[in-house]
């Protein structure tokens, strides 16, 4: 049975709000494994590392399975010692989005994160040989690609996930926009990324949403949705399906993928309910018909 | 630093056509670098790049000459296409190229199995940013150089030097990248065409200017305004992440990434060679070749200077960017991030 997820939070959210948001996943939402752990900025970690194994005990006590996920950027002292030290834990999992990563796990079991670019089915060998046992697709990767690299993966017995909820990453860089935007530099930021639950919007300047600023991230002002792919999907041999998590009910958006993973939902219907959840948010597909990522593409299949 | 060392100062140039590279050979380049004319690196440009036969001339002149060659086949493979990046390995090493540029774990494994004696440089695309992650690939592939993002000071370019066993490629002049390169979908979120997959950045396909009815300008990315401009102002290439956008804080719009910029490290040249570095690259495959003829004519004068213990005259290479202001990014002072 195909497998829904919770990718790792994206944002500075406080410790408060992650305890309560991990809390309700724990008990309510159907998905069968949580990734943990900051994967965006090094200087975020410490307001609530202290409580990623009290979180982790609550997740698995609600039945989930945790992943804990490293940085996507490793270029600082501190950021090559949170990335050797994940991976040395012999558990739970981890999930590696960096080849500074890789460097430290060695031959030991890992999975490859959506950062890693495991773009095709030579990448995906090489990197089973070294220890891998589950790989991410990066985001922009099309139907076709998705269907030739899960096909490859899955014969040498690896697990195939791809991101079906949430903006899109599209890029990471060694500066802080969140702190340029506030006239300030990335070691004096005052964790001003804090404020934006969801990203800071931006606009163009005949004020068309077009991104979304997350610290070093940058992201896709549209919500990514595969929820109408998810039948050819897991025809083509996807074994996980990610949902990341955002400011809206994240409850009530696994439930809806799960819901149509199980048949129990009529696609349409479940469609509309997901946009309604996510009012005020333009909604994607872009990226698995080949075109442009913002775009949404009417499902011929369902159609 | 040792004499030996310092030596290996090597100027490594730019060649989107073969008139280029032979005006970056006779300019002085110690290496060229290029790529064929498809998905397989990352300057997928209309009118650019080499076919198989133009490669092998090309490759005759410079050796000719005693400059390397080296072939960028720095983009991702999707599945399914992975075949056309091993043809142009196998078509690069029949060719005689020096050295492949590579960036995806599954083309450095190819050629490093295929074309064992042939020499691997890991590509800025790969982002390797630490010492672990250059290590990985010099442990795995043989990399024997490693071009550096543009994202390090020279203080931790030194540490990364004393703790990797490959040469140090860094850039030096011309486009400055600000996201960290391998990792950047913004093209294909805007234009449905791929910068890792496809060797595209902000396609000029996409491309337009449009004149305001109040008489500004707008440039423009498949819809989308990246930047508008005064009426006297002049109107720049929509490079995405060079735009200005507003935000919550910033209602009149500002340079969201970075201002429309360009990398110049002349200055900081002494002080990067004396940090180890091997080898200097100059950006710019889609340039004309009066522009490398004299970026190529200025560093190769600053760089033997140096080497010959003289004092460089930089101030030239500072008027190499054509009254585009420049920076020295992320290398002089962590305050750039």
């Amino acid at each position: 049975m195909t497998k829904l997820t919770l990718g790792p939070i994206a944002y500075h959210w406080s410790a408060e709000t992650r305890r309560d948001f991990y809390a309700r996943i724990a008990d309510e939402a159907p998905v069968d494994e949580v990734y943990l752990g900051e994967v965006i900025c090094s200087k975020r970690a410490p307001f609530y590392e202290a409580e990623i194994p009290a979180t982790m005990e609550r997740l698995q006590r609600g039945g989930k399975v945790v992943i804990l996920s490293s940085l996507a950027e490793v270029m600082l002292p501190r950021e090559r010692k949170a990335t050797a030290d994940l991976a040395e834990m012999a558990t739970p999992e981890i999930e590696i989005n960096n080849a500074a990563g890789l460097f430290a796990r060695g031959k030991r079991p890992h999975r490859i994160g959506p950062f890693m670019n495991a773009y095709n089915e030579a990448t995906i060998a090489w990197m089973a040989g070294q220890g891998a046992t589950h790989v991410t697709l990066p985001g922009e990767m099309p139907a076709a690609a998705i269907a030739a690299a899960t096909d490859s993966a899955r014969k040498l017995g690896l697990g195939v996930e791809v991101q079906v909820f949430g903006r899109a990453s599209l890029a990471t860089s060694a500066r802080c926009y969140h702190a340029r935007a506030h006239g300030r530099t990335k070691d004096n930021c005052l964790f001003v990324c804090e404020d934006d639950a969801d990203g800071m919007p931006l606009r163009t300047r005949d004020d068309r949403p077009i991104l979304r600023v997350n610290g070093i991230q940058t992201q896709s002002e549209s919500y990514v949705t595969l929820l109408p792919e998810l039948p050819r999907l897991v025809a083509d041999g996807v074994s996980h399906l990610r949902l990341m998590p955002q400011a809206v009910d994240m409850v009530a958006v696994s439930e809806l993928f799960r819901a149509v993973l199980e048949g129990r939902a009529e696609i349409g219907q479940a469609d509309e309910q997901l946009g309604a959840l996510c009012a005020g948010t333009s909604l994607s597909n872009g990226f698995y018909y080949g075109q442009a990522g913002y775009r949404r593409i009417a499902n011929a299949a369902s159609a | 630093m040792s004499h030996a060392e310092m030596s290996l100062a090597e100027l490594i140039c730019p060649a989107g056509t073969p008139a280029a590279l032979r005006t970056a050979v006779d300019a002085g380049a110690d290496a060229v670098y290029c790529g064929f004319q498809d998905a397989t690196n990352a300057r997928n440009f209309p009118g650019l790049n080499f076919t198989p036969e133009e490669l092998a001339e090309a490759i005759a002149y410079a050796h000719a000459r005693g400059t390397k060659v080296l072939l960028a086949l720095n983009t991702y493979p999707p599945a399914g296409k992975v075949d056309l990046w091993r043809q142009a390995a196998d078509t690069g090493a029949r060719l005689g190229v020096d050295a492949f540029i590579v960036a995806d774990m599954g083309v450095a494994d190819y050629i490093a199995r295929t074309h064992p004696g042939l020499r691997l440089h890991l590509s800025v695309q790969a982002a390797a940013s630490s010492p672990e992650a250059i290590r990985y690939y010099c442990q795995n592939f043989g990399v024997k150089r490693v071009v550096l993002p543009r994202i390090l000071t020279i203080p931790e370019i030194r540490q990364i030097r004393k703790e990797i066993p490959c040469e140090i490629e860094t850039f030096i002049f011309g486009n400055h990248g600000l996201m960290v390169e391998g990792r950047c979908s913004l093209t294909n979120y805007l234009t449905g065409q791929s910068t890792n997959m496809d060797g595209v950045c902000s396609p000029a396909s996409d491309v337009e200017y449009k004149r305001q009815p109040d008489g500004s300008m707008s440039s423009q990315l498949a819809g989308f305004t990246i930047d508008s401009f005064g009426a006297q102002e002049m109107a720049g290439y929509p490079t995405i992440c060079k735009g200005r956008y507003t935000a919550p804080h910033r209602p009149d719009g500002y340079y969201a990434f970075e201002e429309p910029i360009s990398l110049n490290l002349s200055r900081l040249l002494p002080e990067l060679i004396d940090a180890g570095v091997h080898a200097f690259k100059i950006e710019g495959r889609q340039r004309s070749k009066s522009y490398v003829r004299s970026v190529v004519s200025a560093f190769r004068a600053a760089v033997d200077d140096i080497r010959a213990g003289r004092s460089a005259d930089l101030a030239n290479l500072v008027a190499l960017t054509e009254g585009q202001k420049q920076t020295q990014g992320a290398f002089e002072t962590k305050k750039w991030r």
